[in-house]
């Protein structure tokens, strides 16, 4: 079983205020689903690579050119609040 | 009734060209029919302006007639997934914390759509950030299944599968991250294809899960929707995962033959919770596959059940990353009131996202932590790697596989979401192919004693649609017209 200590550091990492009640729901889910996931350790992996990415290429890159006209109006307009062109959000420090 | 939406892309653009319809007149058509089939299933979340899609149509019209537009899905009206960017449109992924949300951008899918002369004219329904398998997580409502309304249309890419299969319109796109186009293709007894990753751009598609998603087509049938693949694969250098194939002329494989052909059929699928009408389905229709030539063997593909647990830990964890973003500053919801900055994320995501969205953050979030990360993630990542080395193994023996879709039809509404473990496992046969980066495609094939579809999934190597497509081609020339197959009582009202 999840401790609630857990939920609340996990509540943080997700940036999401938790209820009592979502607590214990969320402690309910997650136990529920690290008890199914859990059959993962029946698994011997011990000599397996992780793998990320399926496909055998590697990443496109390519050069970090500006393509894109200065379209800061755009950007802009779809924000809750905006000052002087620039996205406003509450205050960090007096 | 035999309304306009009823017809194939091909029989359309025969239309459009030989001038028995226009543009305008199709497009008219289409918005007629999508809003009224709309307000019995809820399919959209928006329309776009009808005044400017019609003045698109006139141009595109305009560009046939000279000669400039050639594709075969120029003048064809399309419905977009809700979680893929069109400019200056509502673009939500179905949730409150998006609801106000338009793209200053396209999606290189909508770019190479519009290219080809395509008329994109809504946004349909789906999954909120297409996490559930349902279409009933949306913050705007469930989409109903059009075969029958009171079961779910699948999901999360419900929407665009249910458009299609009432004849709201002729084609949508789609996007898969664990079958999220299959399932809901399966369910409500149409084609859908997902391709394999990296061959469809994911530029302007909002991600749930990045190494898993992959835009795709849903149409009525596999010549559609491999017309439709043609025009929206191509290399893009704004996806740093996008490939540069080749071939990208799917429609070349439109073949009726699998003589010859080496199909596997995995026989650990069959094993627990598949509905009898699936199994049998799926083995009739291996018969088909036998008497037209095919090869057709039962095998064990191993690991199957390891795939489910894999696939939450990565695209949990994946989706926990990728909607960090989401904190009220540069778009979409912000919460009315707040004390800071830090109570003004908290706040805003908190009302903003839904149950399911929040499970799945948290639970990725919880799999990524220290003291996890190497017991859940890392351990997600090596069953990964074994269960591609299981797929490799298949196909030195095998072209193609083919399975169910998913173990039973479309469940009834309201069953699946208090039972979140219960619904994951319905993506027993899906979500395997997005760890691996395969390619498959979803087709009807028979319906169950209450006229619900049943979907047989035909699986490649990496690289191999045509194979998929040859596949389900031939099998869809013998099978015949699928509406006359589905029982007379759930035929869908026009």
């Amino acid at each position: 079983m999840i401790s609630n200590e857990t939920i609340e550091y996990v509540g943080l990492l997700a940036e999401l205020y938790l209820s009592d009640e979502d607590k214990e729901q969320a402690k309910h889910d997650i136990s529920n689903m690290i008890n199914y996931i859990d059959m993962l350790k029946e698994l011997d992996s011990t000599d397996v690579v992780p793998m990320v990415q399926t496909i055998s290429i590697n990443n496109f890159f390519r050069d970090d050119i500006v393509t894109n006209e200065n379209n800061t109006e755009d950007t802009v307009k779809n924000a809750p609040d905006v000052r002087e062109n620039k996205f406003a959000v509450p205050a960090t420090f007096d | 009734m035999h309304n306009i939406t009823n017809y194939s892309i091909t029989e359309l653009n025969k239309k459009i060209r030989n001038h028995e319809i226009s543009v305008e007149e199709l497009v008219k058509e289409t918005y007629y029919f999508a809003r009224k089939q709309n307000s019995k299933f809820n399919c959209f979340v928006s329309f776009i302006d009808e005044d400017l899609v019609l003045l698109r149509a006139k141009k595109v019209q305009k560009q046939i007639d000279n000669g400039e537009l050639t594709s075969p899905i120029a003048g064809i009206p399309i419905a977009i997934k809700d979680n893929i960017c069109v400019k200056d449109s509502l673009t939500t992924c179905s949730s409150k914390i998006l609801y106000n949300f338009k793209p200053t951008y396209n999606a290189t899918v909508i770019e190479a759509l519009e290219n080809a002369g395509a008329i994109i004219f809504g946004k349909t329904n789906m999954d909120e950030f297409a996490m559930g398998s349902t279409t009933e997580t949306s913050f705007f409502g469930v989409t109903k299944n059009p075969r029958n309304s009171q079961h779910v249309p699948g999901g999360s890419s419900g929407g665009s599968a249910a458009a299609v299969a009432s004849k709201a319109c002729v084609c949508a796109l789609g996007s898969d991250t664990g079958g999220s186009i299959r399932q809901p293709a399966s369910y409500c007894g149409v084609v859908g294809i997902k391709p394999t990753y990296g061959t469809v751009s994911r530029y302007g598609l909002i991600a749930y899960a990045s190494s898993l998603d992959q835009i795709g087509p849903i149409a009525s049938n596999v010549t559609d929707c491999t017309v439709l693949l043609d025009a929206i694969s191509a290399f893009d250098n704004k996806d740093s995962t996008s490939i540069k194939r080749e071939d990208y002329n799917f429609t070349s494989a439109l073949k009726k033959d699998v003589k010859g052909l080496k199909i596997g059929i995995p026989k650990d699928y069959f094993e627990d919770g598949i509905d009898d009408s699936v199994k049998e389905a799926i083995y009739d229709a291996a018969n088909v596959f036998k008497e037209n030539g095919a090869i057709v063997e039962e095998f064990d593909l191993s690991l199957v059940k390891y795939a489910i647990p894999a696939y939450y830990i990565i695209a949990s964890a994946e989706a926990s990353s990728n909607l960090a973003r989401f904190d009220g500053v540069e778009y979409g919801y912000r919460t009315k009131e707040y004390t800071s900055l830090h109570d003004m994320y908290k706040k805003s995501r908190s009302e903003g996202f839904g149950a399911e969205v929040k499970r799945r953050i948290m639970l990725g979030s919880f799999v990524l932590s220290s003291g996890y990360y190497d017991a859940y993630y890392l351990k997600a990542l090596k069953t990964k790697a074994l269960i591609k080395q299981a797929f490799d193994e298949a196909f030195k023996k095998y072209d193609v596989i083919i399975s169910p879709v998913a173990p039973t039809t479309a469940p009834k509404l309201g069953e699946s979401l208090s039972d979140p473990l219960k619904m994951y496992l319905s993506d027993i046969y899906t979500i395997s192919l997005n760890l691996c980066g395969l390619p498959g495609i979803s087709i009807p094939c028979a319906v169950d004693n209450q006229g619900l579809p049943i979907g047989l999934q035909i699986i490649a190597n990496q690289f191999n649609e045509k194979d998929i497509i040859r596949t389900a081609y031939t099998f869809e020339q013998i099978r015949g017209d699928f509406e006359k197959i589905s029982s007379e009582e759930n035929t869908i009202s026009n």
